[in-house]
């Protein structure tokens, strides 16, 4: 076998609900399929290995046009927007929040923290950013275990060699 | 349709090798596929995981997920990567004689 193993190798910048799903899905497809896969964590994408941050994100209804009436429930509203005074109001993220939580918990789709571990026990190897941590004033301990270490971009790109990069 | 010799046993096969007919399967040609795809002997831990990969797909008509195994047959993700390294979803697909796991999780 002269065959190289695939690397696939995921930079997660943010810290929405929804924008934590998209390493996930393709990293755990990745996995099940025998490719290499290697995250690192930067800025808001730290609150998805963060302890106290894991369960908690959110996702926020205001000034996101691509959020409609219908996903709230009301059928047929695929075009009505839901309006930005109404994502003001105290609880709307909340809301909008349990309900994106509720539809990937009928679908089966695991919470966060579950994801990332099932995919640690796959063999994805977990990385944290240092600028992010020093900025945020964060420590190893502030992670969940999966995390291997805090590193540095240029760590990042010698640890990446070969791979293919996906930025999220 | 492609065909295939697999155990002294023709059967369909899809362009990647995967069986298309799940009635064609039998237990040696499970152990054929898993020489294929690097695993010298199937051991009881592996029969229990194609077993439930069997019954699941008999039913449903699909191959369970990574995660509809590991809830389902009481195995851990750990054991799964173990068990059949180097992409377990796939691997265990094949070797159940079932196509690939169509969730996505």
């Amino acid at each position: 076998m002269t065959e190289q193993t695939r690397k696939v190798a995921f930079i997660c910048s943010k810290g929405d609900l929804d924008m934590a799903y998209p390493a996930l899905v393709m990293g755990w497809a990745a996995l099940g399929n025998g490719i290499d896969v290697t995250i690192f964590f930067t800025f808001w994408g730290m609150d998805m290995i963060r302890k106290t941050r894991q369960d908690h994100l959110e996702v926020a209804p205001l000034a996101n046009t691509a959020m409609k009436m219908s996903m709230m429930g009301i059928k047929g509203a695929d075009n009505a927007g839901i309006p930005n005074i109404m994502g003001m109001l105290p609880g709307m993220t909340a809301f909008a929040t349990k309900l994106m939580k509720d539809k990937m918990k009928t679908l089966g789709v695991p919470p966060i923290g579950e994801y990332l571990q099932m995919m640690v026990d796959g063999g994805a190897k977990l990385y944290a950013c240092k600028m992010s941590v020093d900025m945020f004033g964060l420590k190893k301990e502030d992670f969940v275990d999966g995390v291997i270490d805090i590193v540095t971009a240029g760590d990042f790109m010698d640890m990446t060699e070969g791979a293919q990069v996906i930025f999220i | 349709m492609a065909t295939k010799t697999i155990a002294t046993k023709i059967v369909q096969v899809n362009e990647e090798g995967f069986m298309t007919n799940p009635a064609e399967w039998t237990k040696e040609i499970a152990a054929e596929i898993a020489k294929e795809d690097g695993i010298a002997e199937l051991t009881a831990a592996h029969w229990k995981v194609i077993e439930f990969c069997r019954k699941e797909g008999m039913t449903s008509g699909k191959a369970p997920t990574l995660r509809q195994i590991t809830s389902g047959a009481g195995v851990t993700t750990k054991e799964m990567f173990a068990l059949f390294p180097k992409g377990p979803a796939k691997k265990v697909a094949h070797i159940s004689g079932l196509g690939k796991p169509e969730g996505c999780v």
